[in-house]
């Protein structure tokens, strides 16, 4: 491993992310508006084209268990009546709430406007949105955004997204920010979306390469943030992806592995695909526990969570509303089972993987109710290991570092033994 | 299951006779009773639907015995189904996939699985893979409750589940035929809504496991079969010489899914309490009003999904006032208290129940919760906490 220097994109990335913590942090004095609202799904363009500014609870309850809050924040919400039993976002988010609401910049963040619900692919959002609104009295609006339950979109589940959208959610923002939506600059915006995203995708599928310049679910996560959270559709976004994109680019001509906390990974020994949310209370340990072992994740599909772009999607500036209903469909997680597993296997194939690994998350019903059987379906058809690990998103109490690090050892002796016999 | 007779020296005779009929169908995980309606007509189908609701109208007007499918309970040994979930998910879909793995489902061939949470839905998923020779549809209940909107949606999902259902029966769902089921299911409605009535008015009448059973009837006999054995109930139990106890009377929430064991309704009333409202095999009396039996049945149907449906932890109408409807209902079937109850690991009750409890404590309406499986076997813990709340209620009337 050689000493970790930070990449100009990550400095970037990080000046982005603060700039909108600050905005946030003053949004009362600076008559912003604020929505809070969730990553799968989202419609950062349209807040963004009236100014309102976004909150994603999702990422604060990730951003909490970074900094090791959360271990209390949930502690609080089951004091107040929370189940054990119930989603740790839910709960980090309603014990911060009560804790004086510190974003991760450590400055309070504004009460929301608007709750803005769009339960793409998980219906504990529409619990959670029917929790905070007791919570803070203001309106909720509503997009409820179909399951591909048969495996596609068809033409009413589109219309119907698109409806409610022009019908429901267009007038609730802009009676909230007092002007009316300029589709010219929505288009603009929704150009430099698909701008964004095709060096997104370009950088995801650079770790085709041997060795792959990137990690895809640890460094993943990073690069997802700006376009996930509040810039797609943004100049800012745009600029991000292409020095990424640049940097990444440099790291295949100079044949180097991915980018690790330690520095950079220099043998790659075992290519791994993904599935399932990380952990954040202990996210560097658990990374530690793949680079240690010279394993670098290849594909994941949580980094498809806020928009599923590797299988052609890009948002189309001529259907403004069409293609937000398209993109809200598309998320992961709004995926059915079969569907999930055909991307991953084909995740397997394609990215020349030696096995797949299932992270099931004890919070996410949306990811983990049939992991199993994903598991045995990709066994059976890619013929390749897989593996099965247990923790949570943001509680502590559910990431057992040495069972994990265990079951990691031994997951790895078995895709070098299998590489072996073949 | 002649336990329950037993138990009841007052139901005797015709009455005992209907309990029994009505537990053999409570038992009936093999689905006999739907292979035997079958067999009597080589061109019947049968479709199985998850919790909470599915329209039956339509899958009855297309020529199809609708089936509720509610887990296997404390009845079936779990073989395979553990191996397809995490400890920390619910106890429900391990029996649903225990009984598709082991063919009891065989009877079926189709299954709905409405949208009330991220298990179910993914079970759908796995429906999907693992019978690929049934068809299966997700059905997507809309959360947008403007007709012109969500109703709009919600029009084409009844038609696909119409066409779904047409393609293994051969027979149309056209107007005519679905009102004659809307008609039909209406007069169930009317049934169960007296069953209740009588229930909430004499509950020493009507014991909870009875009128379990009886809800739980209405998922495996065709309509017509089921409000017949209603209207038997009712009678034989008014002549009958149950005697009122001195009881609670308590309203039950959270048990819209993963079903309680009997054992436990047992319990509870055991403990001294009266269940006079509940949400148990929520489904059968989702839309509790009759629907309009001329005109258009499709917007019916709608008109009763939208604005006509029960509230529950699955559904978030922006318009409702689930606090101040659980508050309502509490005091309208005069209920001392409430119990929410809730399957361990079921997100939408146990995310509802803060809510929920607010509201009551709010009103100053007494409330206790706990959580169970579907398969929970130990009883005496609910006992002691029932028991001290009937009991509190009583010497205090609070808890």
């Amino acid at each position: 491993m050689s000493t970790a220097i930070k990449d100009l994109s990550q400095d970037r990335q990080k000046r982005m992310i603060a700039g909108h913590y600050a905005e946030l942090s003053h949004a009362k004095e600076s008559g912003r508006k604020v929505v809070y609202t969730f990553v799968p799904g989202n419609l950062t363009e349209l807040l963004n084209n009236l100014g309102l500014l976004p909150v994603l609870p999702e990422i604060n309850a990730l951003q909490s268990g970074m900094r090791g809050k959360t271990g209390d924040y949930i502690h609080i919400a089951e004091k107040a009546g929370h189940s054990e039993d119930v989603c740790t976002y839910v709960k980090a988010d309603i014990g911060m709430l009560k804790s004086g609401n510190l974003g991760p910049t450590g400055e309070p963040l504004p009460k929301p406007d608007l709750l803005l619900l769009s339960y793409t692919g998980c219906f504990t959002f529409l619990k959670w949105f029917e929790l905070l609104k007791r919570e803070y009295d203001c309106p909720v609006v509503m997009l409820h955004v179909p399951y591909q339950g048969d495996g596609r979109i068809t033409e009413q589940m589109r219309r119907y997204v698109a409806d409610q959208l022009r019908d429901e959610v267009i007038p609730a923002l802009e009676k909230l920010a007092g002007r009316k939506l300029d589709y010219a600059k929505l288009r603009q915006q929704l150009a430099l979306s698909a701008q964004a995203e095709s060096d997104l995708v370009w950088v995801l599928e650079s770790a085709k390469h041997k060795p792959s310049p990137i990690d895809a679910y640890f460094g993943g996560v990073y690069y997802i943030g700006p376009i996930f959270t509040s810039f797609r559709g943004t100049q800012d976004a745009v600029d991000y992806y292409q020095l990424l994109r640049e940097e990444v680019e440099q790291r295949i001509r100079e044949g180097l592995g991915p980018v690790t906390p330690e520095g950079t990974m220099h043998e790659e020994k075992y290519r791994i695909v993904v599935e399932g949310p990380p952990n954040w209370t202990s996210f560097r340990e658990f990374w530690r526990m793949f680079y240690g072992e010279g394993a670098v994740v290849v594909a994941s599909s949580y980094t498809k969570v806020g928009g599923l772009y590797d299988r052609g999607f890009r948002h189309n500036p001529d259907q403004p509303l069409e293609t937000l209903a398209d993109y809200c469909m598309g998320c992961y997680t709004n995926l059915n089972l079969p569907d999930r597993i055909n991307l991953l296997e084909k995740y397997i194939n394609e990215y020349a993987a030696d096995g797949f690994l299932i992270n099931s998350v004890k919070s996410c019903n949306s990811f983990s109710a049939g992991q199993l059987l994903i598991l045995r379906e990709l066994e059976k058809r890619t013929g390749r290991s897989g593996g099965f690990i247990e923790s949570d998103l943001v509680d502590p109490r559910y990431f057992s570092a040495a069972n994990i690090k265990n079951r990691l050892e031994s997951y790895f002796q078995m895709v070098e033994a299998k590489r072996a016999r073949s | 299951m002649s336990q329950l007779i037993e138990e009841s020296p007052a139901a005797t005779g015709a009455l005992a006779e209907l309990i029994t009929r009505a537990t053999k169908l409570y038992e009936d995980l093999e689905f006999k009773t739907v292979r035997d309606w079958k067999s009597a007509e080589p061109s019947r189908r049968a479709i199985g639907f998850l919790p909470v609701y599915a329209p039956r109208e339509v899958i009855h007007a297309a020529g199809a015995l609708p089936v509720g499918i509610m887990g296997g309970g404390d009845q079936i040994e779990i073989v395979r189904g553990d191996s397809y979930f995490q400890s920390y998910i619910c106890h429900l879909p391990r029996s649903v996939i225990e009984l598709a793995v082991s063919g009891r489902l065989d009877a079926m061939e189709g299954f709905i699985f409405p949208s009330i949470c991220d298990v179910i839905r993914n079970l759908s998923g796995m429906f999907k893979l693992l019978l690929k020779d049934r068809w299966v549809h997700y059905l997507d209940l809309p959360q947008n409750f403007d007709r012109a909107m969500g109703g709009k949606f919600y029009r084409h999902e009844l038609a696909t589940i119409a066409n779904g259902v047409t393609a293994l029966t051969g027979i149309e769902v056209t107007d005519e035929r679905l009102r004659a089921s809307i008609a039909l299911y209406n007069e169930n409605r009317r049934a169960l809504a007296d069953l209740q009535a009588l229930r909430a008015q004499r509950p020493w009448l009507v014991p909870a496991t009875e009128y379990y059973l009886l809800q739980r009837a209405s998922y495996l006999l065709p309509p017509e079969q089921h409000t017949a054995m209603l209207r038997d109930y009712m009678r034989l139990s008014s002549q009958s010489a149950r005697a009122p106890q001195d009881n609670i009377r308590v309203m039950v929430r959270g048990a819209f899914c993963e079903q309680p064991p009997l054992g436990l309704l047992r319990t509870l009333e055991r403990a001294g309490c009266y269940l006079v409202d509940d949400d148990f095999v929520l489904g059968a009396r989702f839309i509790p009003e009759p629907l309009p039996e001329q005109g258009d049945p499709w917007e019916a149907l709608i008109d009763g999904f939208l604005y006509r449906s029960l509230p529950t932890a699955s559904k978030y109408d922006l318009h409702a006032d689930k606090e101040a409807e659980i508050v309502r209902r509490a005091r309208e079937v005069r209920a001392d208290g409430v119990l929410l109850i809730a399957p361990s690991f079921c997100d939408p009750a146990l995310l509802d129940q803060p809510m929920l409890a607010r509201a009551l404590e709010a009103a100053g309406i007494p409330y206790t919760s706990f959580k169970y499986a579907e398969d929970t076997g130990q009883f005496q813990v609910i006992r002691e906490q029932a028991g001290t709340f009937a009991d509190a209620i009583k010497l205090w009337g609070n808890a």
